[in-house]
């Protein structure tokens, strides 16, 4: 790609940015999410058709114009967005040949289909049943597919837009394995993503954008860490994670033998008799694999979960009912739910919108609403969490998703909760952002807010967290303290080789 | 692209809209554009309808205006409804036969006096309405597939009740709740009332903003928000009071729009309506108890749809078992118009009176040029998805 430049009304996404991969390599593009990184990757991929950018693209040394995916797709390039292109109701095999399914005179060849989805599935070392619904699936074995998907297009040039983000360490090593293998099978794989660790292992160049330009391509052997994400950010991060020492109080919150079933699968155990415990003042991590039952878990406790079949829950000692999400906001319960856009925000309403509405009664009188009190209500979360936006009028959906987080976490906050649950809060969002979440999960906690954090980061675990939880398979694997845990021992519970 | 074009495409958010040095919320934007639509088609058909009796056109004729706001005051009543089911992304397909089966009612207990008469139509309303809002929010059947099934039960209700035979209204207050005209010196006492919530409530928000410490509308942006409004009340109580007075139904419209204004914008229901229908699983996660505001807003529309039909089988001056046939579709095309998504989430009470205006514009001017049934119906549907298919593209645009 030569000189690509995109503007969007009223930004510059793009400017002069020139980037190239080679076949047998991995490269990498890093950068701050607005970097330009994603934007792209659409013009490579056909989403924003020739002519909506300026510069050209060639492959094999030949310009190219890409009018829409397809042209792309034909010209040998295949890109796995961030956000899944799968339809729920379909069998995990047709969406892999969506599009593509083995037919004979118009007709679709079902067992040809799933012959060659299992087979496939086989090669990828993916532990899934073609027949399955792809909506029954954890977002991130979802996320697999989608990788599967892409991969099975035989494409010569294979661009990842943070694959592992709902992955599993697991899940991500076996991804690792596949690019490893297509790569000496000479394909050439854009990679992009935030974190550095996978980067530096599996690519040969790293290019770093910042702010819709290239601040420099290097091999990746020349570079270090500190010096990727210095270039990130444009200025040098001393440390990602702020350590804190904190003095937890009494039990706050405390959750006794969880179970939950799976709606869809009568009889199978998502969470099977989980108890957890936390303190006023403390962070209690929860890890573990997808699949191991942590979001399901969390939904139980919230009382939004269809399958929860037992649980008995305690607010500062005293047994409350939680049926609903409104029991559980009442007993002084936030939820930061995982898949904000999913289920956080209210994507076409306004920031304030959004803020208000677990608290609206509380803020705002029973019945009437009072504008001004909320208007002035989400100009000072947005003050305190530091969300940029133009005003509080914004609506949500145009927001990074390093400040709908924050909006998310903003809507809990005003609810004055006892008790935070965190699922995944970092998700998909640039390190900026990252860190001034770690900072407010830390002022909450010296505030004395028991705080419940997941998260598939381990670092992010491990170095949050005063305790930590490990779920292998919806049971509870084991408690680590933080000075006993570490990556592998944690890493070795949740996969189930705990001693 | 042209440089305004460009000046208009460049959104700091997605809410607003830059024109020249002006920036525009996008949703006002949108009903400024709805707002020139009317203007042009009322224009139109007053140009058309010149005649030698009159020379300037019929159409605007105050006369001609109270007939029209009659014939818009049913769909406008029901639209006011369907709104907030929408908004919950929800559909109701059923009223048009609920109208028939409450006015239907209504005229069968005549004999029981004009209150148990009135009444029996609301309960039928709200009873039925509330069904199949249960229907929908604790089973979890689809409101298309309830309130389709509704469109046919209710219709057979009535004409099993009715045993197909049309009712006439006798009783005199019953017709004039169709009919009647407030007289002149009632009209101007309402327009003062008017008038004066429009200045207290510009003024009393203003206050509560600066005690928030929140930026304050400028005098001329205050001028504007309170002269506007203040002005077109005084033009049309003047107009109506030529030819009469104004009609109650236009009234009661007014009252029921007014109600509905004040429902989705400034209570928790209305806030929770919208969260509902932006996304449901968020706003239940958020502690909202979703099932029973659906409910309630079923409940609602059934309410209003009781109320509709008063003023239906009023007017037309009896209750014929197929009145009410396709209303349903007038409002939900009145909601649309107006800027409602049928996902759910977004639309607004004065979006729909303008789309139930726009509406019954054209039904109204087109009868006065005898325009033929079938050309109407087809320019109905054309306006319909036009209107939509603009709104599409200004969005697209705007994101």
């Amino acid at each position: 790609m030569r000189a690509i430049s995109k503007t969007f009304p009223g930004v510059r996404a793009l400017d002069d940015v020139s980037f190239d991969v080679r076949a047998g390599e991995i490269h990498a593009l890093v950068g701050e999410n607005g970097a330009g990184k994603s934007t792209l990757m659409k013009i490579v991929g056909g989403v924003y058709p020739a002519g909506s950018y300026e510069g050209e693209i060639l492959v094999d040394g030949a310009p190219r114009r890409f009018a829409g995916v397809r042209d792309a797709e034909a010209a040998g390039i295949a890109v796995v967005h961030q956000e899944l292109s799968l339809v729920p109701e379909f069998s995990i095999a047709e969406n892999i040949f969506l599009g593509r399914e083995p037919r004979r005179f118009g007709i679709i060849q079902s067992s040809e289909l799933y012959s060659r989805a299992q087979t496939f599935i086989n090669e990828l070392h993916l532990n899934l049943e073609p027949h399955m619904p792809v909506g029954f699936l954890g977002i991130g074995q979802q996320h697999l597919v989608e990788i599967a998907k892409a991969l099975s297009r035989d494409a010569r040039i294979l661009v990842l837009d943070e694959p592992t983000a709902a992955l599993t360490d697991t899940e991500g090593e076996i991804l690792f394995a596949i690019l490893d293998r297509l790569r000496a099978r000479g394909a050439g794989i854009v990679y992009i993503s935030h974190k550095l660790g996978e980067v530096f292992r599996l690519s040969d160049r790293v290019t770093v954008l910042r702010d819709g330009r290239t601040v420099s391509t290097d091999l990746t052997k020349a570079l270090d860490t500190p010096r990727v994400i210095a270039r990130m950010v444009g200025r040098e991060v001393s440390e990602i994670f702020p350590s804190v020492k904190r003095n937890p109080a009494e039990v706050a919150f405390e959750a006794r033998g969880v179970t939950v079933e799976d709606p869809n699968v009568p009889g199978k155990l998502l969470v099977d008799d989980v108890s957890l415990s936390v303190r006023r003042g403390e962070v209690l991590g929860v890890a573990g694999l997808v699949g191991a039952g942590r979001s399901d878990l969390m939904m139980a406790i919230f009382g939004a979960h269809p399958g929860r079949l037992a649980g008995e829950f305690f607010v500062g000692g005293s047994p409350i009912r939680i049926n609903h999400p409104s029991d559980a906001i009442h007993a002084g319960l936030g939820f930061v739910t995982e898949d904000r856009k999913r289920f956080g925000l209210l994507l076409d309403q306004t920031i304030v919108g959004n803020i208000t509405l677990a608290a609206l009664k509380r803020l705002s009188g029973h019945m009437i609403t009072n504008v001004s009190a909320e208007t002035a209500a989400g100009e000072k979360s947005m003050k305190e969490l530091r969300i940029k936006a133009n005003s509080v009028f914004t609506i949500a959906g145009t927001l990074s998703g390093g400040n709908q987080q924050k909006v998310v976490l903003a809507k809990w906050l005003l609810t004055n909760p006892k008790v935070l649950f965190l699922d995944e809060p970092t998700r998909g969002i640039d390190i900026g952002a990252k860190q001034e979440i770690y900072t407010q999960i830390n002022r909450l906690a010296a505030e004395g807010l028991a705080i419940v954090l997941v998260s598939s980061e381990l670092p992010e675990v491990l170095s949050l967290s005063d305790r930590i939880l490990v779920l292998h398979e919806g049971r509870a694997a084991s408690v680590f303290r933080r000075e006993d845990a570490t990556a592998e021992s944690v890493m070795a519970a949740a996969t189930g080789h705990a001693a | 692209m042209t440089e305004q074009n460009e000046a208009a495409a460049i959104a700091p958010e997605l809410g607003e809209t830059r024109v020249g040095r002006w920036r525009i919320p996008t949703s006002a934007l949108r009903a400024y554009t709805m707002v020139f639509a009317l203007i042009a088609i009322w224009l139109y058909f007053q140009w058309s309808t010149r005649s030698e009796l009159y020379p300037y056109g019929l159409f605007l004729h105050p006369v001609n205006m109270a007939n029209l706001l009659k014939q818009m005051s049913v769909t406008g009543v029901l639209a006011v409804g369907m709104l907030l089911v929408i908004v919950a992304r929800q559909i109701d397909l059923s009223v048009g036969s609920i109208l028939g089966l409450a006015g239907g009612i209504a005229a069968m207990t005549q004999g029981w006096g004009l209150i148990p008469s009135l009444c029996s139509a609301m309960l039928v309303g709200i009873v039925v309405g509330a069904f199949q809002g249960s229907l929908v929010a604790y089973a979890d059947i689809p409101s298309f597939i309830v309130t389709l099934g509704g469109l046919l039960t209710w219709r057979g209700v009535i004409l099993y009740l009715s045993k197909g035979e049309t009712i006439p209204v006798r009783l005199p207050v019953f017709r004039l709740l169709g009919v009647a005209l407030l007289t002149p010196s009632s009209g101007v006492v309402l327009a003062g009332i008017a008038i004066v919530l429009v200045i207290w409530f510009a003024i009393s928000s203003n206050r509560a903003r600066r005690r928030f410490g929140l930026p304050v509308a400028s005098s001329f942006a205050m001028a504007v928000r309170i002269i506007v409004p203040c002005v077109l009340i005084a033009v049309f109580t003047w107009e109506m009071n030529d030819q009469g007075g104004i009609p109650l139904p236009v009234i009661i419209l007014l009252a029921v729009a007014a109600a509905g204004s004040f429902l989705t914008r400034n209570t928790t229901f209305g806030r929770y309506l919208y969260a509902i229908g932006s996304n449901p699983e968020a706003a239940r996660l958020s502690g909202i108890n979703s099932r029973r505001y659906i409910l309630a807003a079923f409940s609602l529309l059934g309410a209003l749809v009781g109320i509709a039909s008063l003023l239906h089988t009023g007017r037309v001056g009896s209750a014929s078992p197929d009145a009410g046939t396709l209303m349903e579709l007038d409002a939900i095309a009145a909601c649309v118009i107006g800027g409602t998504s049928l996902m759910g989430g977004r639309g607004t009470v004065s979006g729909a009176m303008l789309g139930a205006l726009i509406m019954a514009s054209l039904d109204n001017g087109m009868s006065l040029l005898s325009v033929e049934n079938a050309t109407q119906y087809i320019i109905k549907g054309a306006v319909l998805v036009a209107a939509v298919g603009f709104d599409m593209i200004g969005r697209r645009r705007a994101s």
